[in-house]
């Protein structure tokens, strides 16, 4: 799929779709004057687990407490499952929220958090009882029912959050910053716990994440959102290998962005001239635009390539000076000067090293990247 | 952490605390002398507390005070809670000003102003509505209530605004109507402020002597009229006496619901396991 | 359901003019109203019988007749004795409140740089004589001031003085139980903002240089002024209109306002004289009570 192939989509799933589960059309905030969310359209399928992803003060959060029922909407609808939610109050909702903070209530028990929502409704004790031994078992806190929220771990403290709002077996859930609360060195493996747990129980999920890593790790869907609206919206895959604008480009993941014009147009590949780099960039891959249109290139710097002489495989390099050096470990992180001023950043495989002298401070070297290295951003 | 002058500390410490205390321990060394001359020692006894035994109008008047401040206590937090939950909770409705203004005044403004303003107040209603027909226990406690409000409606907004509202979030996500959520969740969340609450309104009750003094009618004279009209002729070795119980009745109080309180905070700062 | 009806559901509009309304109502009440009656009443005229004031407005042969007695004003501002008055309340307050912060801010200081576990304990040691009964805590400096009393035999066993001094019935009488009496409500707020202060700022300073006592006056002082202005008018306000230390410790050439307004009412039973004194008291209050009232608005908004 190319980049423009990409936009298609991201048109497409725009347009809500009818049939969707959770429908979200043209909602709008405004807290005064200010415009929380400016006019989201979304669709989810029926147990997908959908992402917000944006920084903070991006109307995500808004968003979610909308879906909540805690924020009435300025203008739009929100129906799930057919209902519209404009007149219902959150007590009211088929939709139950995991906060961020976990809101474990700290004067009760374990059992008695998650009993609380089922003794809002009218069920009998038994049920009751039954419905949160099977949500204990499956977060796996049966041992821990009697505990008081504060003499538990932070990942017990979510697993029981997870649990009280599964129980009620809610059409929609809501998960606020997941992982926020929690150790960087646990997350990685609560976040696969807590997918598997989704999936065991078949929930659609939306989630608020600022975490790019923690977003792409768990959703199957997300949304990049920036000043209250959808930048860009699909799987993590083809946000991550197709941005669309410089925004989601720069937000998933690193990148090097080159500012330039498009100096040769041809239906299968172009040329584009960039300030910033020696020689034009030939691109395989044709575009709709005319010919001069300023475009930004991303290159993400896995596939900019170093070397000590001048490759003789892509017209597409530069040479340049060794200005930084940081080691990740598993890779090498180098900020390459081109003679332009511009910094290029370029991963280098630790692999890489094992038979070559590593590069080190100001040696000269090339960068370089292959012709379908580079995405065309046109905004 | 970077250490103050430890004889300084020590030093105006001392003063401190021996300047606010010595009044207090006179009165209670004396309260077991002998003597009529309040100021001058003759010999230990416990004269002044069986003369305060038989003090029928003292002992009336302490349960009439004992009485309106337990009815004032529960009225005052009550009511107070309320007045504090809008506070911390409402936003900034219109009125907001006029509302904090009348919460903040009764902390500061000089009694006698209340005194008179709830007495007109007491006396313009009987005479337009025929009631209260007269001043008694009944506008005592109202005066009282009034007074203490302000008090717990500042202790109980303090503590709402230290809850994580997420709390109260969760609760009407997973079902709660609004009035469960205010009784179920924020209500035993904010227990302590509610006993701080209770607490600071009996005493303020038992101790309030000016709005008393006015609000008060034939018959409904409570502990600290009788007392001022004491004292105001000078030493009284009675009231030395009555002194050292209520000194001692609430240090034993004061020291017992420092120590609940304290275990309360370390059961909850308990690790996790 | 329609919009409309929907709309009224949902959770906040009713039950929210509802939940403001209650405590709003009872503040109204019991605060606003009587005080907008001292304000009528100070206009009426003294009489016997029950209530002991004339109406303002009177229904005579269909003629609504209204008398304002403007006579109390008249004579709060022309009398030179009232005059005194004020200077001397405002006076006597601003004092004690100045002692109180000269005794209070270094027992808050020194409290809230203790250990955690002291400190607590220190704080329980001062909120109890707040506990107990705030006339008793008043008559306890009889015995201690009287011309007989425990300090001027202390000072004449340790041959300070020869005769005994005259406290008692004095204005310094007054000065001290007003000290005493107010010192746990500066003690307090200063406290509160001293003990949250953090010490990492103190330590900064050090590191940069500076000497202990510009560290003081620098960085402590300034970040404590809250709790200094709320502390100083939690006492300030209630002593300017003080009745009870006078009446008890004072003499009879101690003049407060309080105490001009009980004798007014109690003794003359003369309620609207009182009244109009009321009014005058609120006035010179006026600011001090605005101030208060801005840096608690600030509080709650924190």
């Amino acid at each position: 799929m190319n980049a423009a192939q990409a936009q298609a989509l991201h048109h497409a799933s725009t347009a809500p779709d009818a049939d969707a589960f959770v429908r979200i059309v043209d909602v709008v905030k405004k807290f005064g004057e200010a415009t929380a969310v400016a006019g989201v359209n979304l669709s989810v399928a029926r147990n997908e687990l959908f992402a917000l992803l944006g920084s903070s003060g991006c109307g995500k959060s808004t968003l979610l407490r909308m879906l909540a029922g805690f924020e009435e909407v300025t203008s739009g609808r929100i129906i799930i499952d057919g209902e519209d939610m404009a007149a219902l109050p959150p007590y009211k909702r088929p939709v139950n929220m995991m906060f961020q903070s976990y809101a474990l209530f700290p004067h009760m028990s374990v059992a008695a958090n998650i009993a609380f929502g089922l003794k809002q409704e009218k069920i009998g004790p038994r049920e009751i009882d039954e419905r949160v031994a099977d949500v204990l078992e499956l977060v796996q806190m049966s041992k821990y029912a009697r505990r008081k929220p504060y003499q538990l771990s932070g990942g017990q403290q979510q697993r029981v959050a997870l649990a009280r709002s599964l129980v009620k077996r809610p059409k929609l859930l809501l998960l606020d910053e997941p992982m926020s609360a929690l150790d960087k060195q646990i997350r990685q493996r609560t976040q696969i716990e807590l997918v598997n747990i989704l999936d065991k129980v078949g929930v659609t999920c939306m989630m608020v994440t600022h975490d790019q890593e923690e977003a792409m790790t768990m959703a199957t869907r997300l949304a990049v959102m920036s000043e209250g609206r959808i930048v860009q919206l699909g799987t993590p895959h083809e946000v991550y290998e197709y941005p669309n604008t410089r925004f989601s480009a720069a937000f998933i993941g690193s990148t090097n962005l080159f500012d330039g014009n498009v100096s040769v147009d041809n239906p299968d590949h172009i040329y584009v001239e960039c300030a910033a780099l020696p020689q034009p960039v030939f691109i395989s891959h044709g575009i709709t635009g005319p010919l001069g249109m300023p475009v930004t290139l991303s290159i993400r710097p896995e596939r900019v390539r170093l070397t000590r002489t001048a490759p003789d495989n892509t017209p597409n390099q530069a040479p340049g000076k060794v200005c930084n050096i940081a080691y990740m470990g598993s890779y090498t992180l180098y900020h390459v000067q081109l003679a332009s001023g511009k910094n290029v950043m370029a991963n280098v495989s630790t692999l890489a090293f094992d038979n070559v002298d590593p590069p080190s401070y100001d040696e000269e070297v090339f960068v370089s990247w292959a012709p379908d290295a580079v995405t065309v951003l046109t905004k | 952490m970077i250490k103050p002058n430890k004889k300084l500390q020590v030093g105006t410490l001392a003063v401190g605390f021996f300047f606010l205390y010595a009044p207090i321990l006179s009165l209670i060394v004396y309260s077991f002398n002998d003597s009529q001359l309040v100021t001058i020692w003759s010999k230990v006894s416990l004269r002044w507390y069986y003369a305060l035994a038989q003090d029928d109008e003292l002992i009336n008047a302490a349960w009439l005070s004992l009485k309106i401040g337990l009815l004032t206590a529960f009225a005052s937090v009550a009511i107070g809670t309320w007045a504090g939950f809008v506070l911390a909770r409402m936003g900034r409705f219109r009125g907001f000003t006029l509302y904090s203004a009348m919460i903040n005044a009764p902390l500061v403004i000089p009694e006698v102003i209340q005194g008179i303003s709830l007495l007109l107040l007491f006396v313009e209603m009987g005479k337009v509505l025929g009631w209260p027909a007269e001043r008694g226990v009944f506008t005592i406690w109202i005066g009282h209530v009034m007074l203490c409000v302000s008090y717990v409606a500042i202790i109980v907004q303090s503590r709402i605004r230290e809850l994580d509202t997420a709390l109260e979030d969760a609760a009407m996500d997973l079902g709660a109507t609004p009035l469960r959520v205010f009784f179920v969740i924020t209500l035993p969340l904010i227990s302590q402020a509610l006993i701080s609450g209770w607490l600071l309104s009996f005493t303020l009750s038992i101790d309030d002597l000016v709005l008393s003094a006015f609000l008060s009618g034939p018959g409904s004279t409570t502990l600290p009229l009788v007392v001022f009209s004491r004292v105001r002729l000078g030493l009284n070795p009675e009231m030395n006496a009555l002194a050292t119980i209520f000194i001692g009745l609430v240090t034993v109080g004061v020291i017992a619901a420092n120590f609940f309180m304290q275990r309360a905070e370390a059961r909850r700062a308990m690790p996790a396991s | 359901m329609t919009p409309l009806s929907s709309r009224l559901q949902r959770y906040i509009p009713s039950g929210r003019s509802l939940v403001i309304g209650g405590p709003y109502l009872w503040l109204a009440l019991f605060f606003l109203v009587p005080f907008l009656l001292v304000v009528k009443i100070s206009f009426a005229e003294q009489q016997l019988g029950v209530p002991p004031y004339t109406e303002l407005a009177q229904l005579q042969d269909g003629m609504v007749h209204i008398n304002l007695q403007l006579g109390h004003y008249t004579f709060l501002l022309s009398d030179s004795l009232y005059f005194a008055t004020y200077l001397s309340s405002l006076q006597m307050a601003a004092v004690s409140t100045l002692l109180c912060l000269l005794i209070g801010y270094p027992m808050a200081y020194y409290i809230a740089r203790s250990n955690p576990a002291t400190r607590n304990m220190l704080m329980m040691a001062v909120m109890l004589p707040f506990w107990t009964s705030f006339l008793i805590r008043v008559y306890a400096w009889i015995g201690i001031l009287k011309n007989n009393g425990l300090l001027n035999q202390f000072l004449m066993w340790a041959h300070l003085v020869r005769t005994p001094l005259e406290l008692y019935h004095t204005n310094t009488a007054v000065y001290i139980g007003m000290v005493y009496s107010y010192l746990p409500f500066l003690v307090m707020p200063l406290y509160a903002h001293l003990v949250k202060m953090d010490l990492s700022l103190l330590e900064a300073a050090y590191d940069l240089g500076a000497r202990p006592w510009k560290v003081f006056c620098q960085i402590t002082l300034p970040l404590s002024r809250n709790g200094i202005i709320a502390g100083c008018l939690l006492v300030f306000i209630p002593a300017v209109g003080e009745y009870v230390i006078p009446e008890l410790l004072g003499g009879s050439d101690t003049l407060m306002i309080g105490r001009v307004m009980w004798d007014e009412f109690f003794n003359n039973a003369d309620w609207p004289m009182a009244s109009a004194v009321t009014c005058a008291m609120v006035l010179l209050l006026l600011v001090p009570m605005a101030l208060f009232q801005h840096y608690q608005a600030k509080e709650f908004e924190q």
